[in-house]
């Protein structure tokens, strides 16, 4: 087992990119997931033109050299338009996503791990989260304090956390039983370091699996609230109000629909092949036997 | 001095069908750097007194009397702070199940580390520890195999490196629960080599727990029987094996064909079955299966003298001296 050969010990996260990128499933999905982050934080180097400005003379245009997805009805330029939507969807699913692994972390390991009736706390507090459909409760806090970002963000946020929560929580649960814990006990680690040193890296790992398929998930939802005119305000551009110009302006052109409806398919994508190849390689037992 | 002295523990574990009692009236000695192996059918209570010992039982266990001394002090009185400062410095654990016992993700090196976090000692410091442990237990290119995951590595090597751990701050104490019974034999003798090595080195007290015979005579110095939750028999290996006192040890030894020489893998079984530990029947509390039951052991009878530092709890003992 053990050679001259063996490889240079790594961090635990080198180890992990080592193995993701050698895997074409997950090199695709770091490519993609890296170009839209890229394109992202880049937009305003990246983009030929203000994604607001107007220029009605040139509207409803097709693809051109100077303008490479056409314009909207008001001339604005859906290239760009793309561009900069790419980061508003970004700037709602990565604090989204943060806010909703970190509760999820704190709630589902407090539950997993408490008392019996604090566990039951969480996990009512959980169900009755869930028991609003998503779309709905969106609808309903929008209706009381109006359209915003940070609405759409906190709304998503909230309703994301039972399902982090869930995974923490039954993870926490069978690993607290397992014989190692035990083992670590009786050679005096604390309750703390228990949960920070030996649950967190065994419950680490599913929850990038999870983060990264739920990604989409969350962008997709942004564009469907912007959609419905619930999301993004009007000037700001995002891929869901593209795909609402597009659907009413479906007669006068198609590339609104398409220009907002690539960035969708390649972020899902993107992650979930992310998301696939991560699920082999956080497991250090999977990691490195034959790659699909 | 003895390193660990228990004396009149009882322990029962609630359950719905009333009160389990698990142990009773349990005392025994582990003496300074000797190893004390403990041997009993399944379900004696050999786990149970090891984890009133560590003070890490089960939610529904209870200590209904009784002192666990370490070193003097009474671990029961202890709080939860003092034993956790306790385990791993001056009492450290070795469990049954090596497959089971460390962490599946994070790699042995960090696990070796991180169990030092007491102690003032620099990263690197920490490391070399690390390795010099995984040389001491045998485990051949330490500095390599530190960079692994416990996957990597086969069920005695994983025994080792638990070995290696709880030896890592050279404790008083180590108690050993039936570390080799998952691994073959071959492996076994192997680890019990080096188990005997580093005791000696080291100078700690064991305490073994153990369903083989075998081991037991090879390893131990002193041993104490237990039978359905109570001890039954102490004194040297050599004076147990060779002179059983109490009808129990007897059966045991008896029932193992080439006695104690050829090395059954499981304590060979004797007729019938351990009495119920919810409704205890009154007396001896091996009178069931006893084959030399009689009109005294209808009263529990207590621990006497059977011989130079053996004792036995059995009528026969004390009929025999005023006979
Ligand atoms: N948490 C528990 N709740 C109820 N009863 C228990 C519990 N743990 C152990 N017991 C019972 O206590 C008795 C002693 O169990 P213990 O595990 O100490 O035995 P053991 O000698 O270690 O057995 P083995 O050799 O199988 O490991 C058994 O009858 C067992 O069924
Ligand atoms: S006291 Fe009686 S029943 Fe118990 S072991 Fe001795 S002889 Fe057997
Ligand atoms: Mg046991």
């Amino acid at each position: 087992m053990t050679d001259a050969s063996l490889p240079k010990p790594r961090s635990e996260l080198g180890e992990i990119l080592y193995h993701l990128v050698r895997d074409p499933l997950g090199l695709a999905g770091l490519i993609i997931v890296l170009a839209i982050l890229a394109s992202a934080v880049l937009a305003p180097w990246i983009a030929p033109y203000d994604p607001i400005a107007l220029n009605v003379p040139d509207r409803l245009q097709g693809p051109s050299a100077a303008h490479l997805m056409g314009t909207d009805q008001l001339g604005r330029d859906t290239f760009s338009r793309v561009i900069w939507g790419g980061r508003v969807a970004l700037q709602v699913a990565l604090p989204t996503i943060g806010g909703a692994i970190f509760f999820g972390l704190l709630l589902g390991m407090i539950a997993g791990y408490g008392p019996r009736w604090l566990d039951n706390l969480i996990v009512l507090l959980f169900d009755t989260i869930r028991s609003f459909p998503t779309v709905m409760f969106a609808l309903a806090v929008v209706a009381l304090v109006g359209p915003s970002l940070n609405t759409v963000i906190l709304v998503i946020m909230v309703t994301s956390i039972p399902t982090y929560g869930r995974v923490v929580r039954t993870l926490t649960q069978s690993l607290k039983e397992a014989e190692f814990i035990t083992a670590e006990k009786s050679l005096g680690a604390s309750t703390p370091r228990i949960m920070a040193v030996h649950l967190l890296p065994n419950v680490l790992g599913p929850l990038a699996v999870l983060a990264a398929m739920d990604i989409p998930t969350v962008v997709g939802l942004e564009a469907g609230l912007s959609f419905l005119g619930m999301g993004v305000k009007p000037p700001t551009p995002s891929w869901g109000s593209l795909l609402n110009d597009g659907y009413n302006l479906i007669r006068n052109t198609p590339w609104l629909i398409i220009a907002g409806g690539i960035p969708l398919i390649l972020t899902t994508v993107g992650f979930t092949f992310l998301g696939e190849a991560l699920r082999d390689v956080v497991d250090p037992k999977l990691r490195g036997k034959g790659g699909k | 001095m003895a390193v660990l002295d228990i004396r009149g523990l009882s322990v029962g574990y609630s359950t719905p069908r009333g009160e389990l009692r698990a142990l009773r009236d349990v005392s025994m000695m582990v003496p300074e750097g000797k190893i004390v192996g403990i041997v009993g059918e399944s379900g004696c209570g050999k786990s149970t007194l090891i984890s009133a010992i560590i003070r890490l039982m089960a939610p529904n266990a209870r200590v209904g009397a009784g002192e666990v001394r370490f070193q003097g002090r009474d671990l029961l009185a202890e709080t939860e702070a003092q034993m956790r400062a306790l385990r791993g410095t001056q009492i450290s654990m070795v469990f049954q199940d090596p497959m089971q016992t460390h962490n599946p993700v994070l790699t042995v090196g960090r696990q070796m580390m991180d169990i030092q976090y007491r102690e003032r000692l620099s990263r690197a410091e920490k490391r070399q520890r690390a390795e010099r442990m995984l040389a001491l237990v045998g485990i051949p290119d330490p500095e390599a195999r530190l960079n692994q995951y416990p996957f990597e590595f086969s069920g005695g090597m994983r025994q080792r490196i638990a070995i290696a751990m709880a030896l890592m701050a050279k404790p008083a104490l180590l108690i050993a629960d039936e570390p080799t019974t998952a691994l073959d034999a071959t492996l076994e003798v192997e680890i019990i080599k080096r188990l005997r090595e580093l005791q000696d080195e080291i100078g700690c007290g064991v305490l073994f727990i153990s369903h083989h015979l075998g081991v037991i005579a090879e390893l131990c110095d002193e041993v104490v029987v237990m039978y359905a939750g109570e001890v039954v028999e102490t004194g040297s290996v050599r004076d147990v094996f060779h002179a059983p006192a109490h009808p129990y040890t007897r059966a045991l030894l008896e029932c193992d064909p080439g006695h104690i020489k050829v090395k059954t893998r499981v304590l060979p079984t004797i007729p019938g079955n351990i009495p119920d530990l919810v409704n205890l029947p009154g007396g001896c509390i091996f009178a069931d299966r006893c084959e030399r039951r009689h009109a005294a052991c209808a009263a529990r009878p207590a621990m006497a003298l059977a011989g130079d530092g053996q004792r036995a709890a059995c009528h026969l003992i004390t009929e025999r001296e005023t006979a």
